[in-house]
């Protein structure tokens, strides 16, 4: 009997996403689940019952019967009271967890022994991105933010000259240039505003530039690079400098969409009253770190205020406002996490404690709380590794450039000989050999400039004319005093160095009339 | 030789030169070829008109005869079989050489001194002979050796004899001893002796030296055999005193040291270590360190997917492209790739095939325009702007260890950075290690996916995808 793998309807409100689309079950199904979702689960998302029912899967109404079968729970939000005392013990549950921030949760989910995987606490690994739901549903978010501030804007944001007269572009200021950060400079470049993007991560400053926004730097050496590639507390005298940049910009910018968080802390204060009024009247600010208590004095979080003429938006999770993508994210992170899960594709899963990526997620085991994981295998190996000295390579000996003692010595060798051979030689034998060391040196300038490309016709030109050999037997075949034997051997000479001459002359002009430009 | 002859040579030898130097853009390259031809016709018209005796029937007929096989295999040759070709084509050369050295010998003999002809028979001249036969013997055996490897006769493993250095060494020494007595000496039964004796030890040595140097090895052996036939026929040049062929042989004699050259540094091996042969076999050079991550397959479908999602598509070939014929079917997929508005490039590593430039013709062959075939120094800082590569038939050419690890047997070698790209594929028969038999970590990254099967038949199966 495979797995049964069911997705509840949220029921917090405001939860507009959900955990399957009809494509994410046909991707379970084919790891050998059987799915069940309950009825008008995706309804805010614009999925109807019955796409998921053409997509192989049973629709229940009644959420009592739905958590009965579970052996999986796939959901977005983290679990009402409610919902855990329907979930079966010893079942699966994939959802948003907070583990930190809920300890009440954790105990209860134990003491019911659901083995729960938290979709934020899947490790920041290379290998786990195709799952991090984190990073997903920023990037909706970062997109999100510059439709909300475009809606509160009441001008274009693209610069346009138009018969009644020119347009301005509008200037847009994001601070935090992570997931959510580029999507957003991403979003507000396609719209065809001049975007500038500030982050204390110094790493951060290629990828902006790649987005095709400015970066705005500081006069400050300090690089915010935390672990895992999230930011760090900075110094005061940073935070200073940092104050009085967007002070600056204030006084240009139109729109300021603020992503900056640092984990485990309360969002950092960075638009201070005071910026809020040196804006222009109209200009907006969107507040991704609302839920974290804002990034803006004059934030209040869930809600869009007015303050000093500027539209302040500190909605919270944006990702919502995105349901229907938002969804798509989500059941694919889950996807790829079930197939983490079920290597094997038979619908049974395995929650290997000895995967780390597995390990991380999972924060109930068995009855166990298993949150916090230890810390993880391959971030030691790195560290470890950077702390040992670097392995040492054979060390390869240096070529040095000759000295000019050497070079003065080589020479003097050289000359001596070419004396020495002069000495034994005949006239006509250093005749020959003048032709001979200046055809190398011609040979050596002009090869040198042989394209690459053209390196197999030049072998085969070379053949055709190194067939000049052809030049001696010919010499021996018509030359006097010639026997049998030299005359036979000439024969074969002559035959074989025209062979040369012919096929290297043809297959080089074959090869060379191939080659043509588009 | 009368000054008119001497001129004709000049006129020659100027005409080879600029045969080469046409070569350097694709667009005089034609133009450097007619210009080689020009030059070979004089040469062989006035050496003709130069001759005392006569025999034009024999010279004709020799002639005639070598032209209409030059020209059968020259017609029918494909495109990979290129390195077959030149290879064949060197031994023609050396045996060329050797033969007219040992006439060159013959002529001094008594029976023809009677005849009345002059020859002299200086110890110079007999410097001259020596050298010619044994360069010519060593490039004529070397070659068919080589040509045998290409063809698939002979293994392509290096052929490994105990104590082969001392061998080659003893080869050496002996033909030395043998050149001080043949020397000063006349024609007789000894010197005759010892002629034969070094060109019997030289063909083995051709033989040997070639048979220890491992397959992929194989554009350098055939660029230095390309160079010593060059040396064979200068060597042929001091003996009869003609500057023409002295002058030719230098041209093709630097030509192929070069290449050589160029060879030797895109592996990163001195040109020693790749003589003295073996490689491949004592890479057991531990690997200590384990490769982290796993193997992911790609379909077919999954791939055309990713392609057509593609701006800018990177296509890498090795010498498995040449084996499984795949350039027609690579030239296609390159051709609708640029229809649907894609950028496709094509990055040659300069040892990638048996030949070098081999993969520029094969892909000029299947009528990609050489314009978006570009070198490896080109091509490798694009990469991190690229959407995706396709490694057809590589391995070598484009593995991470080169660059990452010092105690790799490939360290040091300059390779195509293709694991910089957004997402690589590499297209491969099955999970071997390279010639080097080194491991490739590219085929573990996290951008890397691996397309089984041969490669001829997955890219028409992704042409196909694609319509």
């Amino acid at each position: 009997m495979p797995f049964q793998v069911v997705i509840p309807r949220e029921t917090v409100a405001g939860e507009t996403r959900v955990a399957a689309t009809p494509d994410s079950v046909k991707k379970l199904i084919k790891l050998g689940y059987t799915v069940a979702v309950q009825s008008n689960a995706g309804q805010h998302a614009n999925f109807a019952d019955e796409d998921y029912t053409s997509a192989g899967a049973e629709v229940i109404a009644d959420t009592a019967e739905l958590l009965a079968k579970a052996g999986i729970v796939l959901k977005v939000a983290t679990p009402t009271d409610a919902e855990i005392d329907l979930i079966p013990s010893g079942a699966i549950l994939i959802s948003y967890i907070w583990p930190a921030q809920n300890e009440a949760l954790l105990k209860k989910l134990a003491e019911r022994g659901i083995n729960t995987l938290g979709m934020e606490s899947i490790p920041r690994l290379s290998r786990a991105q195709k799952m991090d739901a984190l990073s997903s549903m920023s990037n909706i978010s970062g997109y999100r933010a510059v439709i909300e501030a475009a809606n509160h804007f009441g001008r274009f944001f693209t610069g346009q000259i138009t018969a009644a007269g020119k347009v301005p572009p509008a200037k847009v200021m994001i601070v935090g240039a992570g997931v959510a950060g580029l999507a957003a400079i991403g979003t507000a470049k396609g719209l065809g505003a001049i975007v500038r993007a500030f982050d204390t991560r110094l790493a951060a400053k290629e990828q902006v530039e790649s987005m095709g926004a400015e970066f705005l730097e500081l006069e400050f050496e300090e690089d915010g690079s935390g672990e895992g590639g999230y930011a760090k507390v900075m110094s005061d005298e940073f935070i200073k400098a940092e104050m009085e940049l967007f002070r600056q910009q204030a006084e240009e910018v139109d729109i300021i969409i603020t992503t900056a968080l640092i984990p485990g802390r309360p969002a950092p204060k960075l638009i201070l009253e005071e910026v809020v009024k040196t804006l222009k009247p109209g200009s907006v600010i969107v507040d991704l770190a609302a839920e974290q208590g804002g990034n803006c004095e004059c934030t209040v979080p869930g809600e869009v205020v007015t303050k000093h003429g500027v539209t302040i938006v500190g909605l919270t999770n944006l990702a919502t406002h995105a349901p229907a993508q938002a969804s798509q994210l989500y059941s694919q992170n889950l996807v790829h996490l079930l197939t983490d899960l079920t290597p094997e594709k038979d619908g049974e899963p395995f929650i290997n404690m000895d995967d780390e990526v597995l390990r991380g997620a999972t924060v109930v085991k068995d009855g166990e709380i298993t949150f916090p994981p230890p810390p993880l295998k391959s971030q030691q190996d790195a560290s470890a590794k950077k702390s040992a000295p670097a392995p040492e390579a054979p060390v390869k000996p240096e070529k040095k450039p000759m000295s000019g003692k050497a070079i003065a010595g080589f020479w003097a060798i050289a000359f001596a000989a070419m004396l020495g051979l002069g000495q034994v030689s005949s006239p006509e034998f250093v005749q020959h050999f003048v032709v001979f060391v200046l055809s190398i040196f011609i040979g050596w300038q002009v090869i040198w400039n042989v394209s690459h490309a053209l390196h197999t016709p030049l072998m085969a030109v070379t053949n055709a004319i190194s067939g000049i050999v052809i030049l001696g037997t010919l010499l021996q075949l018509g030359g006097v005093g010639g026997s049998g034997l030299i005359l036979a051997l000439a024969f074969i000479g002559t035959l074989v160095a025209m062979i040369n001459v012919v096929g290297g002359f043809y297959v080089t002009h074959r090869m060379l009339a191939m080659f043509r430009k588009d | 030789m009368t000054p008119a002859i001497s001129m004709a040579y000049l006129f020659s030898a100027i005409m080879f030169i600029l045969a080469l130097s046409g070569l350097s853009k694709h667009e005089t390259a034609k133009r450097g070829n007619y210009y080689g031809m020009v030059g070979m016709a004089v040469a062989i018209i006035a050496t003709i008109l130069s001759v005392q005796e006569g025999n034009y029937g024999l010279i004709a007929i020799a002639m005639a005869v070598g032209a209409v096989i030059g020209i059968f295999f020259a017609a029918r040759v494909e495109m990979t079989q290129m390195p077959q070709l030149v290879a064949m084509l060197h031994s023609f050369v050396g045996l060329a050489a050797v033969i007219i050295g040992f006439n060159g010998y013959l002529q001094g003999a008594p029976s023809n001194e009677l005849m009345g002809a002059v020859i002299k028979h200086d110890p110079v001249h007999n410097v001259e002979l020596y050298l010619g036969i044994f360069i010519g013997a060593i490039t004529l055996t070397g070659s068919i050796v080589a040509f045998g490897k290409l063809n698939g006769m002979i293994s392509g493993k290096p052929m490994m004899i105990p104590g082969r250095h001392m061998l080659n060494l003893a080869i050496i020494i002996l033909s030395v001893v043998g050149l001080i007595i043949f020397t000063p000496a006349h024609y007789s039964t000894q010197s005759t002796i010892i002629l034969l004796v070094m060109t019997v030890l030289a063909l083995f040595l051709g033989v040997h030296l070639v048979a220890a140097i491992g397959g992929a090895d194989m554009p350098v052996v055939v660029s230095m055999l390309n160079s010593y036939s060059g040396w064979a026929a200068a060597a042929t040049g001091f003996m009869l005193s003609n500057d023409l062929l002295i002058t030719t042989g230098a041209l093709v004699g630097s030509s192929g040291a070069i290449l050589s050259y160029i060879m030797c540094k895109a592996m990163n091996r001195s040109f020693f270590s790749v003589i003295l042969g073996g490689f491949g076999g004592d890479s057991s050079v531990a690997d200590d360190s384990e490769i982290e991550g796993e193997v992911k397959p790609i379909e077919i479908d999954e791939t055309v997917e990713m392609l057509k999602d593609a701006d800018s598509v990177v296509i890498v070939p090795g010498y498995g492209m040449a084996v499984a014929t795949a350039q027609n079917a690579v030239a296609d997929l390159t051709s609708k790739l640029r229809k649907a508005g894609k950028e496709v490039r094509f990055a040659i590593h300069p040892v990638a095939g048996r030949l070098p430039g081999h993969m520029n013709v094969l892909l000029a062959e299947a009528n990609v325009p050489y314009d978006i075939v570009l070198e490896m120094d080109e091509i490798n800082d694009d990469f991190p702007e690229t959407d995706v590569v396709i490694v057809i038939g590589a391995n070598d050419i484009v593995n991470p260890d080169a660059l990452d690890k010092p105690n790799s047997p490939i360290a040091g070698m300059p390779v195509l950075e293709i694991w910089k790209a957004k997402q690589t594929i590499v297209m491969k028969r099955s999970m071997g290690s390279g010639y080097s038999g080194v491991e490739n970590p590219l085929f573990y990254k996290d951008n890397n996916r691996m397309l089984f099967g041969d490669a001829k038949d997955s890219v028409s199966k992704l042409v196909a995808g694609l319509d």
